[in-house]
């Protein structure tokens, strides 16, 4: 079963204040997401992942007159939540997949405690099964 | 196969293919011809022997194969006279290598028409490596990050691009090849950047796109031997590859080029980049890449960071803006004067910079300025554009080297939460 493990920055500037971490604290949160990487593909369940850019990069692009794209940057007022990266794990359970997750929640932040970030874990839609 | 056979084959595929294509012009199928020759080679060889002309032989076995091909297309589809009246009835080997062409003059044969004006960039890109690179197809994929099924359709578009062009494969005349040779050589500059961008972190199973781009680039020098700014790229290439291993540390941080253990860099590798260079402009003309490579030249000579003539990178870059408005230029025009005449002046350069549209938002001037500051021991400033940086850049390894930079300096000043 594959499932999308989504980290969003949080509301408003989408900052967590990393910007205002000590050097350790950085250099321990890098590491621990490389290592968790790491971690998914030794254990056979790495799919995909990726970082998304900063939230004040992001553009809401509807089709405008003709189907020309109508692009609208930032800020949007309505505070909407940004996906600052995901992963796609492959597991043989759901309960495996929380447990990935439940693992980068506690990506370690300042002064090297766990941040217990909320960690959005959805199925990836798959192929339908033999017998239907 | 054992790998000196498979190294063999590999640097023939390609000249196989642009005399089969030069004889035939019908690309997707010399391909598939090129490919079929190949695999017999690599079945027949290990037992019976490498051929006295390799070459030879496999472009007779390859142009068979068109033969029948062609044969077949007749028969179905009624091809026009020429092709029929082309058709050879003896073994086409002997008249290809009759002119004794430089083989080299094949590959680059190749390279002019993969990088045909119609292809967008990367299609070129990825057409190039697949022609003329012999990389499969997978392996192209995986080096530019995308499914293979989309790899495979980019290529397959630009061969369906180049045929209907009705360009028919011709040897470009010269002014022709001036143009497309601008076009060859940015596009072998854009694979080797993009080999040497993505050399940080794991590399496990991704082909060496440097390693590529500069082989390319060697069979371009070797075939047009005279002239400078394809030694200039090539120089490049090797100036700047040679600093390869010092450029990243054991946990993929990026190390910049005043803080890099000069030990590891590449000495032969710089040596062969000035010695190239050095002989390039004594021939006069110089162009935009024999002045990079010279500009890489000057840091790659210097022992240690203190040792950089930066008055002579200064100059450099005053005769590359001449001859680019490329803004790049212009950030590193600035860090130079800024290391010859202080950082103010480098701060003054970076103004005009603001009201380029192409650098709006861009992470690289609000990063070069956050350095500026920093020489200038206006920390506060400096911190404030690191991180600025930091929220505009598309490079992980970038984004972290941005942070840990705001963050060192905040330690500095401990200007609070």
């Amino acid at each position: 079963m594959k499932f999308m493990l989504m980290m969003n920055a949080p509301r408003g500037t989408g900052d967590w204040s990393i910007m205002n971490w000590a050097p350790d604290e950085l250099k321990a949160h890098i590491r621990f997401m490389r290592q968790f990487a790491a971690d998914l593909k030794n254990e056979g369940s790495f799919v995909a992942a990726e970082g998304l850019a900063a939230p004040a990069q992001a553009r809401i692009v509807r089709a405008g007159k003709g189907g020309a794209p109508e692009v609208t940057d930032g800020p949007f007022a309505e505070a909407k939540e940004f996906l600052a990266g995901y992963w796609i794990v492959d597991v043989e359970t759901p309960e495996q997949a929380y447990a990935f997750a439940a693992r980068v929640s506690a990506a370690p932040g300042r002064g090297g405690k766990p941040m217990n970030m909320p960690i959005e874990v959805r199925e990836v839609m798959s192929a339908p099964p033999v017998d239907a | 196969m054992e790998p000196v056979g498979e190294h063999l084959l590999r640097e023939l595929a390609p000249q196989v293919l642009g005399a089969v294509v030069r004889r035939y012009g019908d690309f997707a199928a010399a391909e598939d011809a090129v490919q079929e020759a190949l695999l017999v080679a690599a079945t027949k060889w290990p037992d019976e022997g490498v051929p006295d002309n390799p070459r030879a032989w496999l472009i007779q076995v390859a142009a068979r194969r068109m033969t029948d091909h062609l044969r077949a297309e007749i028969a179905r589809r009624r091809r026009e006279t020429a092709v029929v009246m082309e058709e050879p009835d003896e073994p086409i080997a002997p008249a290809l290598d009759g002119d004794h062409e430089p083989e080299q003059d094949d590959t680059l044969l190749l390279l002019f028409m993969c990088c045909h004006p119609a292809l967008t960039r990367p299609s070129a890109i990825a057409l190039t490596l697949r022609a003329v690179g012999g990389l499969t197809t997978a392996e192209i994929a995986r080096a530019f990050l995308v499914p293979e099924v989309t790899m495979a359709q980019r290529i397959s578009r630009a061969k369906q691009l180049i045929k209907k062009s009705g360009e028919g494969f011709r040897i470009p005349d010269q002014r022709e090849r001036e143009d497309r040779l601008e076009t060859v050589l940015h596009v072998l500059y854009l694979i080797f950047n993009e080999g040497y961008a993505t050399s940080s972190g794991s590399t496990l199973h991704r082909v060496d796109l440097s390693n590529e781009a500069i082989r390319l680039a060697r069979a371009v020098q070797q075939a047009l031997p005279a002239d400078g700014e394809v030694a200039g790229l090539l120089a490049l290439m090797l100036l700047t590859d040679a600093r390869r291993a010092a450029r990243s540390g054991p946990e993929g941080e990026l190390i910049p080029l005043d803080e890099q253990d000069r030990a590891l860099w590449d000495r032969a590798a710089i040596d062969e980049g000035v010695a190239l260079l050095g002989r390039a402009v004594a021939r006069g003309a110089i162009g935009s890449y024999q002045l990079q490579a010279a500009i890489a030249a000057v840091h790659d000579q210097a022992s240690r960071p203190e040792d950089t003539d930066w008055p002579q990178i200064l100059a450099l870059y005053e005769l590359l803006l001449r001859m680019s408005d490329n803004p790049m230029v212009t950030l590193n025009h600035a860090i130079a004067a800024a290391m010859v005449q202080g950082p103010q002046k480098g701060l003054e350069l970076l103004q005009p910079l603001d009201e380029d549209p192409r650098l709006a938002g861009h992470h690289r001037l609000a990063a070069v300025r956050a350095h500026l500051f920093e020489k200038a021991g206006d920390y506060e400033a400096a911190i404030a554009h690191y991180r600025a940086a930091a929220t505009k850049t598309a490079s992980v390894p970038e984004k972290n080297y941005l942070l840990m930079k705001a963050a060192k300096l905040s330690l500095t000043v401990r200007v609070g939460t």
